[in-house]
C-alpha cells in the first residue's frame, strides 16, 4: 500500500469534486491511499497569482508545501495548476539559499518551515509510474472500445520541460498511454499540445480571448471526430466543460463535447457509474459518450 | 512631431536595470538577462497561441523592453495576453526565458498600480478565503451527494490555517497591492 499526502487546491474540492471523489476511489482500488493535507489553501494559480506578486505567490506555495510535508508523505496534485506552483516553488526554494531563509523567515510567523523532503507528484504519475500501464488494463471490466478520445496535457504540466522532466512537451506520450490502457483510443487532432487559454489571469481579465483559445481546440477535436476530451487539470476542464456553456453564449456556436478527467476514464472502464463518476454534474452532459457504449460499436 | 518617432529622452534607462532588481528577488541574473540575447527572429510570436487571435507579439515586447519603453510596456494591456503556456519558452533558440520575464514585467506594473479590477477581485478572494475560487453552496450539497465532507480539509474548515495564509499575505505585503481593507474585508474603491 503506497501513501501520498493529497494537496486539493481550488477547482477540484469547490468545482468538480467528482474528480475528488472518483480519484480517490479508483487510487484505493489500486492500493494507493490518499492522506489529507488539512489547513492548505490555494496552490496560488502559477500564471495568475505569481504575475501579481512573485513573493507572495512563493510564500503561500511555500506554506502549502510545508503543510504537506508534515505527514512525512510525498505530495500528490490534481491539477496542473497546482503541480505547477508547487513544483516551481519548490525547484526556486532549493536552488536559492538565501530565497528559502526568507521565505522561511516568514513561514515560522506561522509556525511553518519548507524543508524541500516531499516529492511533489502530479496524480497521473502515480497511475504511469507505481500502478503501471499494465495494471491499470488489466483491471478494466468494462469495454471502452470504439471511444475516440482527445487528450489535453495542460501546459502547467509539461512545461518548462527542464523543470518539469516528462519528455518532449511538444510530443507528450504519457496520458495517451493511460487513455489506451483504459481500452479508448487515443485520436491525434490539430494542435494538440495547445493551450486552453484559462491561464495567465487572461480568463479573469479577457474571457472572449480565452474562449476563442478554447473554441479553436474544440473544433480541431469536432475536425477529428473526438467523442471526448480527456484531461489531467481541473483548470484545463472547466475552461472546456463550462468554457462550452459560455462560448454558446458569446459567439452562439454550440458545442456538445463530454469532458472527462482522465480517472473518470479509468472509473468507466472500471463499471463505475456517471453519478459516482460526478459526470452527471458537469455542464455538459456524457451523454453522447456513454450512449455509443452502451450501444456497442457505431 | 510625427508620431511614428521616439525621442531619445522618451526612454527610460534605467526601466532594465529595474527589471532586474526585483526580478533577482526571485529568479537568477543569467535568466533575467537572457533576454538580451533575443535576435528578434520571432520564434516566440510564431508559436504564440494568443497572437493568432490578439495584438498581442511577445517579439515586439521584448524589443521595446529593451529600448527601456517603460511606459508602453507597463500601462498596456499586452502584457496581460500571455496565458503563461510557455510554448515560447520552450522554443526560444536563444533561450530566452520568456514567460518568466513576462511575469516579472506584470509583477512591475502591479507595483505600479496598473491592476485590472478583474484581477483585484481574484486576488481579494485569496485574501478572503484561502482559496482563488472559493466553494459555493450548491458545490457543498454535491460534494455530500459524493460522500465527501461538505467544506473541503482547506481553509475553509480550518479558521487558523485561514488566519495563517492572511498573516503571510499582510507580511508580503499583499494586502497593500491590492488594495484590501481588513476592517470591510472588500477591496478598496471598487469602481
Amino acid at each position: 500500500m503506497k501513501e501520498y499526502a493529497s494537496f486539493l487546491g481550488c477547482i477540484i474540492p469547490n468545482r468538480y469534486p467528482g474528480i475528488e471523489a472518483s480519484s480517490t476511489r479508483i487510487l484505493g482500488h489500486f492500493d494507493v491511499e490518499l492522506v489529507q493535507i488539512n489547513g492548505a489553501s490555494c496552490c496560488p494559480a502559477p500564471g495568475v497569482f505569481s504575475s501579481f506578486h512573485l513573493d507572495s505567490w512563493l510564500a503561500i506555495a511555500a506554506r502549502n508545501i510545508a503543510l504537506g510535508e508534515m505527514t512525512g508523505k510525498d505530495i500528490i496534485t490534481m491539477c496542473n495548476g497546482c503541480y505547477g506552483s508547487l513544483t516551481e516553488a519548490s525547484f526556486l526554494l532549493k536552488g536559492n539559499k538565501e530565497l528559502k531563509e526568507k521565505i522561511n523567515g516568514i513561514l515560522s510567523k506561522v509556525g511553518c518551515e519548507f524543508k524541500g523532503t516531499s516529492k511533489i507528484k502530479h496524480v497521473i504519475e502515480v497511475f504511469s509510474e507505481d500502478i503501471g500501464v499494465k495494471k491499470i488494463q488489466e483491471a478494466m471490466n468494462t469495454s471502452l472500445e470504439g471511444v475516440r478520445a482527445c487528450t489535453h496535457y495542460g501546459c502547467h504540466f509539461l512545461k518548462p520541460a527542464e523543470m518539469k522532466k516528462h519528455g518532449s512537451s511538444e510530443r507528450p506520450r504519457l496520458l495517451d498511454e493511460i487513455v489506451e490502457a483504459s481500452g479508448a483510443r487515443s485520436v491525434d487532432y490539430k494542435d494538440k499540445t495547445m493551450c486552453c487559454g484559462f491561464g495567465g489571469g487572461v480568463r479573469a481579465r479577457n474571457l472572449d480571448v480565452t474562449l476563442d483559445f478554447t473554441r479553436e481546440k474544440l473544433n480541431n477535436i469536432i475536425s477529428a471526430r473526438g467523442d471526448c476530451i480527456v484531461d489531467q487539470c481541473a483548470s484545463c476542464h472547466l475552461e472546456f466543460d463550462r468554457g462550452q456553456v459560455e462560448i454558446k453564449k458569446i459567439f452562439g456556436q454550440e458545442f456538445r463535447v463530454p469532458v472527462l478527467y482522465f480517472t473518470q476514464l479509468i472509473g468507466l472502464g472500471l463499471g463505475m457509474g456517471q453519478h459516482e463518476l460526478g459526470l452527471d454534474f458537469h455542464s455538459i452532459p456524457a451523454k453522447p459518450l456513454l450512449d455509443k457504449l452502451n450501444g456497442g460499436r457505431r | 512631431m510625427p508620431a511614428n518617432i521616439t525621442r531619445i529622452n522618451e526612454l527610460n534607462s534605467s526601466f532594465f536595470k529595474d527589471f532586474i532588481e526585483i526580478g533577482k528577488k526571485i529568479f537568477s541574473e543569467d535568466m533575467l538577462h537572457s533576454v538580451e540575447s533575443c535576435v528578434q527572429c520571432g520564434c516566440c510570436t510564431g508559436s504564440c497561441p494568443s497572437s493568432r487571435r490578439t495584438a498581442f507579439r511577445t517579439r515586439k515586447l521584448f524589443r521595446e523592453m529593451l529600448l527601456g519603453f517603460r511606459d508602453s510596456v507597463l500601462e498596456g494591456d499586452d502584457l496581460w495576453l500571455c496565458t503563461t503556456c510557455y510554448t515560447c519558452y520552450e522554443r526560444c533558440p536563444r533561450g530566452v526565458k520568456t514567460t518568466d520575464i513576462i511575469r516579472v514585467l506584470r509583477n512591475m506594473a502591479v507595483s505600479q498600480g496598473h491592476m485590472a479590477e478583474a484581477h483585484r477581485m481574484t486576488a481579494s478572494y485569496v485574501l478572503r478565503t484561502g482559496h482563488g475560487v472559493p466553494v459555493s453552496e450548491e458545490v457543498q450539497k454535491l460534494r455530500e451527494e459524493l460522500g465527501l465532507s461538505s467544506l473541503p480539509p482547506t481553509t475553509h474548515s480550518y479558521p487558523e490555517a485561514l488566519r495563517a495564509v492572511q498573516e503571510i499575505l499582510k507580511l508580503t505585503g499583499f494586502d497593500r497591492i491590492v488594495g484590501f481593507d481588513w476592517k470591510t474585508m472588500e477591496l478598496r474603491g471598487r469602481k
